[in-house]
């Protein structure tokens, strides 16, 4: 009995979006439709990636809010430099070095700069932004490439699948074996769990937070090329509130705000249901207005089972 | 008011803790409670104050059976449970803290700040101490905290006051406050339940004493009808021959010197460690003991001094270059900076280990098994399985995996902070008897510790520190219980 209620938990997250897939479903069948699947897994892959990168950050105990900034400016760059003739493949990558280097900026002011993680990225996000205006003048940039590479990465296709939802399963790949496999993973946990014990037994954690930061920043831009590949442009506004929908996957997926605790796998599910709720409720003709209520009540009913199950 | 506890039977999950236990409370004595850790006298404590219900058994007031839902029923009973750790506000001031929750208002419903003083002073008076009731509680001590906790549960006319491990974190001379207080409540009709490990402040301040093992009463008798000896054989349920087990001492080459080591809380710090040598540092709280740990492990800054290992000068700024030149620490605090709580007993030693077993950059999980397990199995860890919380386990045991965690590192010299507080003599003895394989095999340790019969049954040399000074060293054969108290108290300058 015990075991079985340990296990229900443990699948909870699993549990509820599949209740709530096959409720919209059930509901209206376009929703079950091949293509309309395949669209729900590129819509959710923008928010899984920036999810992935903010499942690391909490862990450690912290919060990123500038990840959509961070989004827009690597993008503004990236498509900056392309103008300028840049190779596109050579483009994204640099673009997500830069994402890396300002999430290292978040990772600086809040390990070396002692200033708490929700007020130094409270702050960067509206200095990243700040710039994407300066940078784009407010004005979109447009007329990237018709590179077929450059079109493929936000938009191709490979065995039936969107390539963007290819990239989230290999970045979901190689997180979980980060996360569950390295020495750098085991310490993200410690430094979550208890930063005073991490911090006496040796561990880093300066350097593992800052490098922390970095992965978020550098998933946010790489998120960001997925953008600009399938607008084939760069939107200063883009990525705004990004990092709400990243943080609600991240605790949907049943990882705890406090840090040490979480599994990435959740978070996947956790953008999954996000996904599946903006999806469907379209599909169903719930006006906006209303989706933006329930998308709220979901995430309540999300934490308030996790609490429960965290005072039990 | 007369309280008994009747075939109490407790289970968490699938884990007996409480099968039938039978304890009775008389007005106004000091009933010891004792037993190893893991005996089950928190939890059986927990149960008459509310914190959870018993699973069998009841509870009677004077004859009435009764039960609280909550510890604020019990505690408007009269029924108090001061815990080991501390339930005050540190950012508040005395006075703030006593009344917290239970404000008194004067007529327009502000609060009436004079008559509380004059409420506070009063009870301070009954049981005889002094403390500024301005005072912001970050700057009381531990002792003075304590009183806190203590005269705030008089503020309610508590009847019932149960202490666990309460002179655990004190300074000899604020545990003979606490004592002084204790009698003076007891005249006063105050029932205590006194839960500790010290056997020489039982022996001394209690009425009657029930031991408790394995989650089962074993007896309840009048201290003068028992003694210090029956008492640990009821608890472990074996004679335990001796508290310090004997070691083989071989002192080896100099491994580390500390030269004029000044800080923030100490200054002009020297003193020298050899292989396989056990080194105490004794002194009152506060006194700079800790502190001094900390720098040399690159914790806290250092003003100005050096430290040595192997005659070499080395600049230590954080664990990270402490750990590298050979250095452990196991600090004092096992929940701040020990253990992860809610971390699984593996992830707790794997920690600082993971360099043992990676493999191509990522971890072998059967070659960490195996070397956890190692680690395990050497320290004697008492577990189902290294995948439980390390919260489940007992402080004994918890205490035992902040060790594993730092010999998985092979340690040179070994820094142990209070290594036994709050643990049972069994896990103690233990933890002893590890420290000696330890020197045997050439590692050197500096243990600092409260209790000085350890730091006499222990130590090789002791360090004596006074308000941040090596106020003396002495070496084993002229170390007397005497001779540390004069020089941690400033009473006696050993080099005149």
């Amino acid at each position: 009995m015990h075991l079985h209620k340990k296990l229900i938990e443990k699948f909870l997250p699993f549990i509820g979006f599949i209740v709530l897939f096959g409720a919209i479903g059930s509901l209206n069948h376009d929703f079950l439709a091949p293509m309309n699947i395949l669209n729900l897994l590129r819509q959710v892959s923008i928010n899984a990636l920036i999810a992935f990168g903010m499942t690391f950050v909490i862990l450690t105990g912290g919060i990123d809010l500038s990840v959509g900034a961070i989004l827009a400016l690597s993008s503004a760059l990236m498509a900056g430099i392309m103008l300028h003739g840049c190779d596109p493949i050579v483009a994204i990558i640099i673009a997500s070095l830069i994402g890396a280097l300002f999430g290292a900026m978040n990772g600086v002011l809040v390990t070396k700069g002692r200033i708490a993680p929700f007020i130094a990225t409270l702050a960067t996000m509206t200095i990243y932004r700040g710039l994407t205006m300066v940078y784009t003048d407010g004005n979109p940039i447009t007329g990237l490439s018709d590179s077929f590479w450059f079109q493929v990465f936000g938009r191709g296709y490979l065995f039936g699948l969107p390539i963007p939802a290819i990239t989230v399963i290999i970045t979901f790949v190689i997180a979980a074996i980060i996360l569950n496999k390295t020495p750098f993973g085991r310490h993200i946990y410690a430094i979550g769990g208890n930063e005073k014990a991490s911090i006496i037994s040796g561990v880093k954690v300066n350097k593992i937070k800052i490098m922390v930061y970095a992965i978020n920043g550098l998933l946010a831009a790489l998120a960001g090329s997925i953008v600009v590949s399938r607008l084939n442009s760069a939107q200063p506004t883009a990525g705004t509130s990004y990092e709400l929908d990243a943080i609600a996957a991240v605790v949907l997926g049943g990882t705890s705000l406090t840090g040490g605790h979480g599994k990435i796998l959740g978070t996947l599910i956790g953008a999954l249901i996000i996904g599946t709720l903006n999806n469907g409720l379209n599909i169903l003709g719930v006006s906006s207005f209303y989706q933006l209520i329930v998308k709220g009540v979901v995430i309540l009913i999300a934490v308030f089972i996790d609490r429960r199950k965290a005072t039990s | 008011m007369k309280i008994q506890l009747n075939n109490i039977h407790k289970k968490f999950a699938s884990n007996v803790v409480l099968s039938g236990v039978n304890f009775e409370l008389l007005d106004g004595e000091i009933h010891a409670l004792m037993g190893e850790n893991g005996a089950g006298k928190s939890t059986l404590m927990n149960i008459l104050t509310g914190m959870f219900p018993a699973d069998d058994g009841n509870i009677t007031i004077d004859g009435t059976a009764m039960r609280f839902d909550n510890l604020q029923q019990a505690e408007a009973y009269g029924i108090t449970f001061i815990r080991q750790e501390l339930n005050v506000w540190q950012n508040l001031t005395v006075l703030e803290n006593l009344f917290l929750g239970k404000e008194i208002r004067n007529r327009i419903g502000l609060l009436d700040k004079a008559y509380m003083k004059k409420l506070a002073t009063a009870k301070f008076a009954e049981i005889g101490i002094e403390l500024e009731l301005d005072k912001q509680v970050s700057n009381c001590s531990i002792g003075e905290q304590q009183m806190i906790e203590i005269v705030k549960s008089l503020m309610t006319n508590a009847k019932v006051l149960i202490m666990d491990e309460p002179t655990s974190a004190l300074t000899e001379r604020e545990a003979n406050v606490l004592f002084r207080v204790m009698q003076r409540l007891k005249q006063n009709g105050v029932a205590m339940v006194y839960i500790s490990h010290r056997m020489e402040e039982i022996f001394a301040h209690c009425d009657r004493i029930s031991v408790m093992r394995d989650g089962v009463s074993v007896s309840t008798s009048p201290i003068a009808a028992t003694s210090f000896n029956q008492v640990v054989r009821e608890m472990v349920g074996r004679e335990l021959s001796e508290r310090f087990p004997a070691r083989d001492v071989h002192i080896g080459d100099e491994i580390l010197q500390v030269e004029g080591l000044t800080g923030d809380k100490f200054k002009n710090i020297s003193f020298s460690l050899n292989r396989g040598e056990i080194i105490g540092f004794a002194g009152l709280m506060g006194a700079g003991r800790s502190e001094i740990m900390r720098a040399i492990f690159g914790l806290d800054p250092i003003i100005s001094g050096a430290v040595k290992i192997n005659s070499q000068q080395l600049r230590i700024n954080s664990p990270e270059d402490a750990i590298k030149n050979g250095l452990g620490f196991i600090t004092e605090n096992r929940r701040d900076e020990g253990v992860i709580l809610g971390f699984s007993i593996r992830d707790n030693i794997a920690i600082n280990n993971t360099h043992n077993y990676v493999r191509s950059g990522l971890i072998d999980s059967q070659a960490e098994n195996k070397f956890i397990l190692k680690l395990t199995d050497k320290l004697l860890i008492k577990m189902a399985s290294v995948n439980l919380d390390v919260g489940s386990l007992s402080g004994g045991n918890q205490q035992k995996v902040v060790i594993a965690k730092w010999l998985g590192n092979k340690p040179q010299i070994l820094i142990m902070d209070e290594p036994t507080r709050g643990i049972d003599v069994n896990a103690k003895r233990e933890i002893y008897q590890l420290m000696n394989e330890l020197t045997q095999n050439g590692v050197a340790i500096i243990m600092v510790s409260s209790e000085l019969p350890e730091v006499i049954g222990m130590s090789d040399r002791v360090v004596v520190i006074h308000e941040g000074t090596v106020a003396g060293i002495l070496t084993r054969e002229n170390l007397t219980q005497e001779k540390i108290i004069s020089l941690a108290t400033g009473e006696v300058n050993a080099f005149t």
